[in-house]
């Protein structure tokens, strides 16, 4: 016993010091080299294999990505790290955290090529490129279709009708101070009633049964009746807020796929969510990051994006794959606000916001 | 002058230097990996252009929503507290005294819900209690964001801890005791409430203690299970440091968890001390029998359908699902695990399974060398001074893991400690805690070694090295490797602090868990459930070897 004993300790600490000379090689040599270039973002972030390989080929970089916690965490981390960055290219940051991240000056100047294909209502920091727009898409009122043909019912279309009686108890939202769909939603609803409108859609909502659970997971897998996940725990719940882009992830991870996804959209409850990339202050290896943005604006990453992470493309001349299109839901008029209002009153809201929906 | 006396204080002497030569590593290594990073992000919250902001400390606890979430905290740490040993105090009993089949299997099997990550935990228990679970089907009951949900999963986590500490020395208590009294005419209460519970007091209040320690800092199970609702002081520094990125409130509430925690710990020191006066123990082996007439029976029954309902259950819930792929019951989301083309990540997620024992096995080595040095340098009862630092060997249980992981980030930046980009960081974090485990097994293990044999090793011209190798290491090893066990264990499911530091082309289990419950679709809800079983299964498997190589005449030790 006691040999068997000695020899399985020293064989652990063998193990342990073999995966330590195996992994150390890799990181060692990563910071110190320049033809690394290391890419912060959330953990959403995917990318197809061979289309970052073409990239990496093309520009003789090597391609690090440090997912680094949900979107908010994300930046916050990039935030604290500030003039000694972890890596070159940072993104993952939305229009609802836009102005934390510029006013904490994070990120410098660099005009990333093609940046004219980009649509002009995304471009919202166009007079000082810190930040190049990359992806686009809404946060709406998703519904379980077969919730709504089995009742014989209508689905809600606009924000007004989730406070009519005819949808009592059926929508679930998430938190608006946790979680970036819930506080997507809340901005739509001030977007949409204003500055002092909002507080009083929010008390119809209350009365008519909105259940608000703490993050988008919860909401769309355990609550949500119409997603897999959700029929598996029970969910009752046939209205989530999640993304537009919800019924073709839906319809694609499913096996056998669909020929419609069993998600639809209420258009008229969208709220427009921008993602940007930029150049991290204090970047080791500033051309390869320029690269890369250039990269993430090209008609190649574009394509591959709706996908992979399930977003639009920014620029003209991409078109989303056809398995995405074939399950899309086209949202025409999203409500919209300035990233510096939202900076400005975001807390306010959310405090506000809590005190009426969750006390 | 008097020869021998002068040799016992030169011995004194050199002992003392010699607990402070150990006490040197780990010292170093919870000051620069603990402590600095602690600090820091602290004084970044409250040292605000130039000037130390003291005055939020009032500000943030006038506000009356942080005053309800202290009072939540407190609150329902001491309910899952009081439940935990309500249900878990029968089950310690049936554990010590009686044997049955299937004995050790079970007592591996109520250890698992401990070494779980909180994601897959939080997942079990809505399948359970929440919407269409369990009793909804069966009684139309509801559980999931009442405060029942939190406190039954805090029962399902800390079931353990209660009947590891207290059965364990119960085990050992000798029954002819409690006989004894009974034949001298004491009624069979009144034996065990004179000779029995005292000798186990102490233990019970250190389990409890233990549990309220780790009931008070929950973070997971809150936060799945609570909704927006409830909040514990944990979570909510959570939610200031990452979402709302308030540094100067989650910086005072750290500071107050840290005084909250340091107090539960000195309560638990003492008690502990108290524990290790002398108690005549034998040999586990020898008070364990079948249990007689129908009243243990009942009890033995009782014990198992209440470990069955609430921690083997709930595990049940995570295989079935596992298995319940769209096209019938079969091992879909299992070969699913093996494909990279989801594109939640660079890697299949069965790889994580890897990464997760490479960072298990660093952490786990770095766990015993700096626990056992420190272990090693506390062994003899001593002052004031390595009292406190046995304690803060604990803090790192209860300090907030959001806390440690965002100083990481902003401390160990720079060379030579350039480690934010080092895969070493993510063992570093879990040895943290693993220490903990370390010492608290080794601890009393090593104070249990007659200091005479020590001394009859020194008197024969051992050195004090040759003399620890000699005396001391033959009578741990079987502790050592229980310790090794517990903090390989706990590295596999720690995921507070590994979240935060992970690198994504390396997930471990539980982070590619949690990755794959935030990605909709089918697949992915049930890969998350197969990656679940596997950690499941490996942590059982490794707590199965831990009941077999347990010593036999085990003392004291915590877990």
């Amino acid at each position: 016993m006691s040999r068997k004993a000695y020899v399985a300790v020293a064989a652990g600490l063998g193990l342990v010091a073999l995966s330590a000379c195996g992994s150390s090689d890799d990181s060692g040599n990563a910071a110190a080299d320049s033809r690394t270039v290391t890419l912060v973002s959330h953990d959403s972030w995917a990318v197809s294999k061979n289309v970052l390989k073409d990239f990496e080929k093309r520009s003789g970089y090597q391609v690090k990505v440090l997912k680094d916690g949900d979107a908010g965490e994300a930046v916050n981390k990039a935030v604290l790290s500030k003039g000694n960055p972890q890596g070159d290219v940072f993104f993952g940051v939305d229009n609802t955290l836009l102005s934390r991240a510029l006013d904490n000056g994070i990120f410098t100047s660099y005009k990333a090529k093609g940046l004219d294909r980009v649509k002009s209502e995304y471009q919202l920091d166009a007079a000082k490129n810190r930040v190049t727009p990359i992806d686009t898409g809404s946060l709406c009122v998703n519904y379980d279709k077969k919730y709504f043909a089995e009742h014989d019912l209508t689905p809600p279309a606009s924000f007004a009708d989730l406070a009519e009686p005819a949808y009592k108890n059926l929508l679930v939202t998430e938190n608006a101070s946790t979680s970036s769909p819930g506080l997507g939603f809340l901005l739509g609803s001030v977007a949409k009633y204003g500055d002092d409108g909002w507080q009083g859609y929010w008390k119809k909502l209350k009365a008519n049964g909105v259940k608000v659970v703490d993050g988008w997971d919860q909401a769309y897998n355990e609550e949500f009746s119409g997603s897999a996940g959700g029929k598996k725990a029970g969910g009752e719940r046939p209205l989530v807020v999640s993304y537009a882009s919800s019924p073709p992830a839906e319809a694609i991870y499913s096996d056998p796929q669909p020929k419609t996804s069993p998600v639809g959209v209420a258009t008229g409850t969208c709220f427009r969510q921008i993602e940007f990339a930029g150049l991290l202050d204090g970047a080791k290896n500033t051309e390869g990051g320029q690269a890369l943005l250039d990269f993430l604006i090209s008609k190649e990453f574009q394509e591959d994006m709706p996908l992979n992470m399930f977003v639009d493309p920014v620029t003209q001349n991409a078109t989303a794959p056809a398995d995405y299109t074939k399950y899309a839901v086209k949202v025409d008029d999203p409500e919209t606000m300035s990233p510096r209002t939202i900076a400005d009153h975001r807390d306010d809201w959310v405090k506000s916001w809590t005190s009426l929906v969750l006390k | 002058m008097d020869l021998a006396r002068s040799q016992v204080v030169t011995k004194a002497r050199t002992g003392s230097a010699a607990r402070l030569g150990l006490m040197v590593l780990p010292v170093a290594f919870f000051g620069v990996f603990f402590a600095y990073p602690v600090a820091a992000i602290v004084e970044r919250g409250l040292h605000v252009d130039g000037a130390w902001e003291f005055g939020r400390i009032l500000d943030v606890l006038g506000q009356s929503d942080i005053r309800h979430v202290l009072w939540f905290t407190v609150w329902q740490a001491l309910a899952s507290t009081a439940l935990t040993l309500l249900i878990a105090l029968p089950g310690a009993y049936v554990f010590a005294r009686f044997d049955f089949p299937g004995k050790q299997v079970l007592r591996a099997v109520v250890t698992v819900p401990f070494v779980l990550p909180t994601v897959v935990v939080g997942t079990a228990f809505l399948a359970m209690l929440g919407n269409g679970g369990l009793l909804d089907e069966l009684w139309g009951v509801r559980l999931d964001t009442t405060v029942w949900a939190i406190l039954l999963a805090h029962v399902f986590f800390n079931y353990a801890v209660v009947v590891r500490t207290v059965g364990g020395l119960w085990s050992q208590l000798d029954p002819r005791q409690e006989e004894a009294a009974r034949m001298l005419g004491a009624s069979r209460f009144a034996a065990w409430r004179t000779v029995t519970l005292p000798a186990l007091g102490p233990a019970v209040a250190a389990a409890a203690l233990m549990v309220f320690l780790f009931t008070f800092t929950s973070f997971g199970v809150v936060q799945i299970l609570g909704g927006p609702g409830f909040s514990t002081l944990e979570v909510e520094i959570y939610r200031q440091t990452a979402q709302i990125f308030d540094l100067s409130t989650a910086a005072v509430l750290t500071i107050v968890q840290f005084l909250a925690v340091g107090l539960i710990l000195a309560v638990h020191a003492w008690t502990v001390r108290r524990r290790e006066s002398a108690l005549r123990l034998v040999d586990a082996a020898h008070t364990a029998r079948r249990p007689r007439g129908a009243g243990q029976w009942a009890l033995l029954g009782g014990v198992l359908a209440s470990v069955a309902l609430l921690i083997v259950l709930p595990l049940g819930v995570l295989v079935e699902r596992s298995l319940d792929a769209p096209g019938g019951y079969g091992f879909a989301y299992y070969r699913a695990l093996t494909s990279a083309d989801g594109g939640t990540f660079l890697v299949p997620p069965i790889d994580a399974v890897g990464n997760s024992l490479e960072y298990a096995l660093a952490a786990t080595a770095l766990a015993l060398l700096i626990g056992g040095l420190a272990a090693a340098a506390l062994t003899r009862r001593a002052g004031r001074l390595v009292r406190g630092f046995d304690a803060l060997l604990m803090l790192p249980l209860g300090v907030s893991a959001v806390t440690v992981g965002f100083g990481f980030l902003i401390t160990l930046d720079e060379p030579p400690l350039d480690l934010r980009a080092s895969w070493i960081l993510v063992p570093l974090a879990q040895a943290l805690v693993g220490v903990s485990f370390v010492v608290r097994t080794m601890l009393p293990v090593l104070r249990a070694v007659d200091g005479r044999l020590r001394e009859a090793a020194a008197v024969l011209g051992a050195s004090p090295p040759r003399a620890w190798r000699e005396v001391d290491l033959p009578l741990v090893r079987r502790a050592l490797l229980v310790a090794a066990g517990f903090a390989f264990a706990v590295s596999l499911g720690e995921f507070g602090a590994t979240v935060f530091i992970a690198r994504p082309d390396n997930p471990t289990l539980p982070v590619a868990v949690a990755r794959l419950l935030g990605r909709a679709g089918d697949l992915n809800y049930g890969q998350a459930m197969a990656l679940s079983t596997v950690l499941m299964v490996v942590c059982a498997a490794s707590l199965l070897v831990l009941e077999r190589i347990r010593p036999a005449r085990a003392t004291t030790g915590e877990f």
